[in-house]
């Protein structure tokens, strides 16, 4: 058994491809046949990801050693070039579109969820300009939060905060998408622009979207791109910057 | 080859690390600002400036796409492996803020569509 360990151990990233793939099966299993779709694979397997972690330590499932290619695949490095990658998936020419409602769209949905997000924290305690910043930008999409966090070298149980967030925002949008849709007017490809661009959760729109009417998807997901795009630009540079000059 | 794709995100990726940090040094804050959204800014621009071009290879489109495919399992990764015992303890702030957040994007979406309407009507 100690030699599995220690062999589970050496391969770390391999391991760790295992037991993520296991929790996406599970999770898409459950997402399409429990949940009936109403809830994203995506949302489930990030909960799932959050859940396990509880029974591990400071890192998480990462702090148990035939576990530690967890953190490896989950670190800094290999998230952000992943994250980077879903760029592709969007245009510039097909933003330019909608023009500055879109652009306005998103700067205002990042900001908005930013300051929302940072004077709760404040309010709750936080006062470190680091741990507000994190919270606020975790209010934009669960990319943002870790993403700023690292950036300024928040604590991980903040990060873990700022994630926990974003992963309810994302289930919240997603199931009460297809609710209101009619009274917000999300029923044409420049709403769901709108929509996209202000809410920001990729999963969470795509999969709300695809709940009200599947032709939406693509506008929507497209500005939720930018969101989280937007945020990784704004919140760790200049929001940062405002916070930590106003708390010191 | 699908090698060219990774080789082309990995640019992006570097350079937009480099402009964060860049930019952190500048504000003499530690750490990179903005370093992902920057590499996301670059990525997108020279994809559109390669679609113009025809350019860009389906076979080296795929090496990218591959990593696009990959990041909800690197982000299911990095949920296991954070310090989630401490964060319950906060656990308040973090429905409080996402229920907040979202109902005030919510309530966003009429008032920006609005303004589209009207900008529409104008030109």
């Amino acid at each position: 058994m100690s030699d599995i360990i220690k062999l589970l151990e050496k391969n770390g990233l391999v391991f760790a491809f295992l037991v993520v793939g296991v929790i996406m099966y599970i999770s898409y299993f459950i997402s399409k046949k429990i949940a009936r779709s109403r809830i994203p694979g995506a949302a489930i397997a990030i909960s799932i990801g959050l859940v396990i972690a509880y029974f591990g330590g400071e890192n998480g499932l990462a702090s148990i050693p035939a576990f530690s290619g967890m953190a490896i695949l989950g670190g800094s490095m290999l998230r952000d070039f992943s994250i980077v990658s879903t760029a592709l998936g969007a245009s510039f020419t097909e933003i330019k579109k909608t023009g500055m409602v879109g652009l306005l769209s998103l700067v205002i949905g990042t900001v908005v969820a930013f300051i929302l997000g940072g004077s709760i924290a404040y309010l709750m305690g936080y006062h470190d300009a680091k741990s507000i910043a994190t919270i606020g930008a975790g209010a934009c999409t669960f990319i943002v939060g870790p993403v700023t966090g690292s950036a300024v070298g928040a604590s991980s149980d903040v990060i873990a905060i700022s994630i926990a967030i974003g992963v309810i925002k994302s289930i919240l949008v997603t199931i009460s998408t297809s609710f209101l849709a009619k009274p917000l007017g999300i029923n044409n490809p420049q709403t769901a622009m709108i929509f996209g661009g202000l809410v920001g959760s990729t999963s969470g729109v795509s999969a709300g979207l695809a709940a009200t009417d599947p032709k939406l998807v693509p506008y929507g997901a497209l500005t939720a791109t930018f969101h989280t795009a937007m945020g990784c630009l704004l919140c760790p540079s200049i929001l940062y910057f405002i916070v930590h000059y106003m708390i010191g | 080859m699908k090698i060219y794709g990774v080789a082309i995100l990995a640019i992006c990726f570097l350079i937009g690390q480099i402009m964060g940090q860049f930019l952190g040094k500048a504000f003499q804050l530690a750490g990179n600002l903005g370093g992902v959204g920057f590499a996301m800014l670059i990525l997108v621009i020279s994809n559109d400036y390669f679609k113009k071009k025809k350019i860009l290879q389906p076979e080296t489109e795929k090496g990218i796409l591959f990593w696009t495919s990959m990041y909800i399992p690197v982000v299911v990764a990095m949920s296991a492996s954070q310090n989630v015992k401490a964060a319950l303890s906060g656990g308040w702030v973090a429905i409080i803020v996402a229920i907040v957040a979202t109902a005030a994007c919510y309530s966003l979406i009429p008032v920006l569509s609005k303004i589209a309407n009207k900008k529409n009507k104008f030109f």
